[in-house]
């Protein structure tokens, strides 16, 4: 880690040099460490230490960008100048935006000493600890523990400043008998609050329960989807049209539905960076302040979340949600939160007569973006429910479902959430139960 | 970097490393990106670094860093070396890399014209020039066009005395155009989906594309498809073109075969696979027309290098001969626990990460079949192309794909276009109905740049060669 001031002086001396109109300068820093097992051993143990520095130049309505990760004296003056001629051998681009000016950041906590200062041994005990659960039951553990600490800061020309620290600790596991496997996972910024025991017998509880697994017909089937797996479909959502580009583009399901119903009344998504019980960060990559952005109210399209690019192309202001630049993909939500209901997972399961528990979804992939159908298999903990309980584990099925046809046919939302990782960031998510889920093909495990 | 791989060699086997390698690695990286008649994003980027194995009582670590001095790769081994030993901490039997490899070599990609001395202002007016071509049609949406061209040099030193040095160069574009109209998106991409084709070499790969050629034809697919019937569901005869069927032989052949997977290293995470060892040259994979090869010497394909990164030769292998399961693509020591050698499909993803198993260049060998023939030798059935949509599940057996382009195929002759063309199955029933694939003049490497797997999560650059097949009862369309 280098520090604030540091990485202030090694950007302001980037900004010195760059003899174009307007110039960003961002600093990336990242020491992160892994432990990853499997058959309850450790097969993988890694640490990397980086340092990325990107320029972002204007020169009128020309951009340019040039990165590098070699901070010495000749590498900036090289880097401000590279981006300098990519900016001016291009056209002009009339709907550019200008790099935006300073505003106030409240700053939040995203910054835990413990997880900086945890180290590989601490991780083996940890990984050590859902071994021994595992075997004591005759399964095999596998799984990863990562932590991370990394530093971000925005300069650029117009005056913007900001710095903040964060880190990042994640654990996850599978557990497996020979015809069955069971998940858990928890993502935090302080290390402490993961739990290795009690991950572990969830994940043991669920290989035991999954065990000689039953075949079932593919159909329309009632659901009680777990957090793991509403929060994938979340990152879906958010992917596919949640961002201000696809929403400009017309390739949003958002695109001219603004103040429409577009799910039941029971689903409220929202993108809120300073909220403590998510992964919470002041700022986004051009500098500028993480504005909570209503997305979904009660089942109505409120918003999209924008950076400086799409928000000029509106005559509005970003939400500050940009990505590095240059970003072909647009801003994206990265702290998404769907709002918890009343009824608790136990509640939820006694209102199922018949129907299928899902812990976690498996390699889902866009198959009509426009109507959010995705696909994707079930995965290490599928049961039949019958009559309110859980009665055996299940073959996996492979489902193809439209997202917002899921919510719209959402019966009810759990109390409890849990904070999981997202494609980018953090997605806090509550147990889904859903009528008519639709499963298309089953597979042979 | 000799010194740097040296310091950091010392530094581990004096803290009690029986193993170790260090691989010093710089990239270049030229991105350029179109939209709609405007440059949106230009990126000239470059990263440097290395990073150290180590083996310690039998069990590995590994640390790297982007500073490349003397100190730094000291205190790097150091932490590789503490890495190790806290791995023991969980370990079952220790790691046996096999034969030991002593190599001292020199690899360099044959490229004819280097991508990054091409002037900007060239590439550029070559994608503006395609952009313009796929924006003549109303429904037009997005059109875009991508150029990524990449160069990096790596230096590989071990212990046990090999020192490698490569140059390797990659040059990729594509053009993509997305119709929006009657409430329904489609998408056209050429020569392939995920942004662009990318091969090993220089900008002669590029100007072979023609990217302006095809603007205007993928345009108007893309808006013919917006009311083109829905593929029905049913059960009927399949043939895929060399695109999707190059997928195919990615996600349901290259993965399941790395060997890591099957001994269940990525089991948390990308998941196992079908093709266990009991299954190792007994298992029926596909019918005898389907053999499929791991080659990494095939000039051009974006899979081919001249090492490894762990210092093996680029190699042929079978996996499937004749529909008959017959290998894995290997590491030192996955190989090790078959009494088996390397194949030589440890690569990684840059200096930062440690080396994976990976598919090198995946190939479906030509049949005999031309493909005008192969389609009027089918009565009923559907040909689908280019990839649109891809998933599997964790053993690598229950497969969904979609593809941007799908026609209905009645008495021997392409009939009407289809939107969302789609078709699943189980992946050794699937290959077992293969009865022709097309030959050499149908055959074609692509590159597919994007192939995720491990954690933290690396991304390679694989390649797949394969002509157009043809395959029994397959269910296409969504129940």
């Amino acid at each position: 880690m280098l520090g604030s001031e540091r990485l202030e002086r090694l950007a302001d001396r980037a900004l010195a040099m760059s003899r174009a109109d307007e110039t960003e300068v961002v600093l990336i820093v990242q020491d992160s460490a892994l432990t990853r097992f499997a058959q309850s051993r450790i097969h993988q143990n890694v640490s990397e230490s980086n340092v990325e520095l990107r320029v972002r130049v204007l020169v009128g309505k020309r951009v340019g960008v040039a990165t590098t990760n070699d901070l010495n004296i000749r590498s900036l003056r090289q880097v401000t100048e590279r981006a300098l001629q990519l900016a001016r051998l291009q056209p002009e681009n009339p709907e550019l935006a200008p790099l935006p000016d300073p505003q106030p950041i409240t700053q939040v906590t995203s910054w835990s000493v413990s997880t900086r200062e945890f180290v590989a041994r601490q991780r083996a005990q940890a990984v050590s600890t859902i071994c021994r659960l595992a075997n004591e039951k005759g399964l095999e553990a596998s799984g990863a523990f990562s932590t991370s600490a990394s530093e971000l800061l925005v300069a650029n020309s117009r005056g913007i400043r900001a710095y903040a620290p964060s880190t990042l600790a994640e654990l996850t596991t599978v557990v497996m008998s020979a015809d069955s496997s069971g998940f858990a996972q928890d993502t935090a910024i302080d290390v402490a609050a993961l739990d290795a025991e009690r991950l572990g017998r969830e994940a043991v509880d669920k290989a035991l329960t999954g065990r000689h697994p039953q075949p079932l017909s593919p159909g329309k089937h009632t659901v009680i989807l777990e957090p793991y797996a509403v929060a994938e479909l979340l990152a879906y959502l958010a992917y596919l049209g949640l961002g201000a580009r696809a929403f400009q583009e017309g390739r949003s399901f958002m695109t001219g539905q603004l103040g429409r119903q577009i799910t039941g009344e029971q689903i409220t998504v929202w993108d809120d960076g300073s909220d403590l019980t998510g992964l919470p960060f002041p700022f986004d990559f051009e500098g500028l302040p993480r504005r909570r952005v209503e997305l979904i109210t009660n089942g109505v399209a409120r918003g999209v979340v924008y950076d400086s690019q799409t928000a000029f192309q509106e005559h509005k202001f970003s939400t500050g949600h940009a990505l590095p630049a240059p970003d072909v993909f647009g801003p994206l939500p990265v702290n998404l939160f769907l709002q918890p209901g009343s009824q608790s997972v136990d509640q939820m399961l006694a209102a199922v007569d018949h129907g299928v528990w899902v812990t976690r979804l498996h390699y889902v992939n866009p198959v009509h973006p426009l109507n959010t159908v995705v696909t994707g298999m079930t995965r290490d903990g599928t049961f039949r429910i019958e009559r309110g309980e859980i009665r055996n584990g299940i073959k996996n099925l492979r489902f193809t479902q439209s997202i917002l046809d899921a919510f719209r046919s959402t019966r009810s939302v759990g109390t409890e959430t849990r904070l999981l990782p997202g494609m980018v960031g953090g997605i806090r998510a509550p147990a889904l139960l859903i009528d008519g889920f639709s499963f298309t093909s089953a597979t042979q495990f | 970097m000799k010194d740097i791989a040296q310091r950091a060699l010392n530094a581990a086997q004096l803290r009690g490393a029986s193993y170790a390698d260090v691989r010093v690695v710089r990239q270049e990286w030229q991105s350029i990106q179109v939209k709609n008649g405007r440059v949106d994003a230009l990126a000239q980027n470059e990263s440097a670094g290395f990073g150290v194995r180590a083996l310690v009582n039998g069990c590995w670590g590994f640390a790297s860093s982007s500073r490349i001095t003397l100190a730094e790769a000291t205190r790097v081994a150091a932490r590789a070396v503490e890495i190790a030993r806290a791995s023991s901490l969980a370990r079952a039997a220790p790691v046996v890399l096999g034969p030991a490899l002593h190599t001292v070599a020199w690899y360099e990609t044959p490229c004819q014209v280097d991508p990054l001395r091409i002037p900007l202002e060239d590439k550029v007016e070559l994608l503006l020039a395609a952009d313009e071509s796929m924006r003549r049609l109303k429904h037009v949406a997005v059109a875009e066009g991508s150029m990524e061209f990449i160069c990096e040099v790596k230096t590989f030193a071990s212990t046990e005395g090999s020192f490698i040095e490569q140059r390797l160069v990659e040059s990729g574009a594509g053009i993509e155009v997305t119709a929006v109209g009657n409430g329904e998106l489609q998408t056209r991409s050429y020569p392939n989906s995920f942004g662009r084709q990318q091969m090993k070499g220089g900008y002669e790969q590029i100007l072979q594309l023609d990217l302006a050629d095809h603007g205007e034809q993928i345009a108007e697919e893309a808006c013919a498809l917006l009311s083109a019937p829905q593929c029905p569901s049913r059960t009927t005869t399949l043939i895929l073109d060399s695109s999707q069927l190059a997928l195919q032989v990615h996600e349901s052949c290259g993965h399941p075969a790395e060997l890591d997977r099957v001994l269940g290293d990525e089991a948390s995470f990308a998941g196992t696979s079908f093709l266990t060892t009991d299954r190792l040259g007994t298992f029926r994979y596909g019918s005898p027309l389907v053999t499929i090869v791991a080659d990494a010497t095939v000039p051009g394909a974006l899979g081919t290098f001249g090492f490894d990164d762990e210092g093996v030769p680029a190699q042929r292998s079978v996996i499937v001969d004749q529909g008959l399961f017959k290998g894995y693509l290997m590491s030192r020591e996955s190989a090790a626990t078959l009494g088996r050698e390397s194949n030589g499909a440890m690569r990684a993803d840059g200096w930062s990460r440690i080396p994976l198993i990976r598919m090198t260049n995946i190939n479906l060998e030509p049949g005999q079949w031309r493909l005008d023939d192969l389609i009027a030798d089918t009565d009923d059935g559907v040909y689908m192309a280019v990839n649109k949509s891809w998933s599997i599940d964790d053993k690598r057996l229950n497969f969904q794909f979609g593809t941007q382009l799908a026609y209905e195929i009645k008495q021997g002759k392409l009939g009407r276009l289809l939107k969302n063309g789609n078709y699943s199955g189980i992946t050794p029933e699937f290959w077992g109905s293969c009865d022709a694939v097309c030959g050499a003049s149908d055959w074609r490497m692509w590159g597919l740049p994007n192939c995720g797997k491990g954690q933290p999560m690396q991304t390679a650059h694989v390649g797949h060669g394969a002509a157009p097949a043809r395959f029994r009862n397959v269910r296409v369309g969504i129940r």
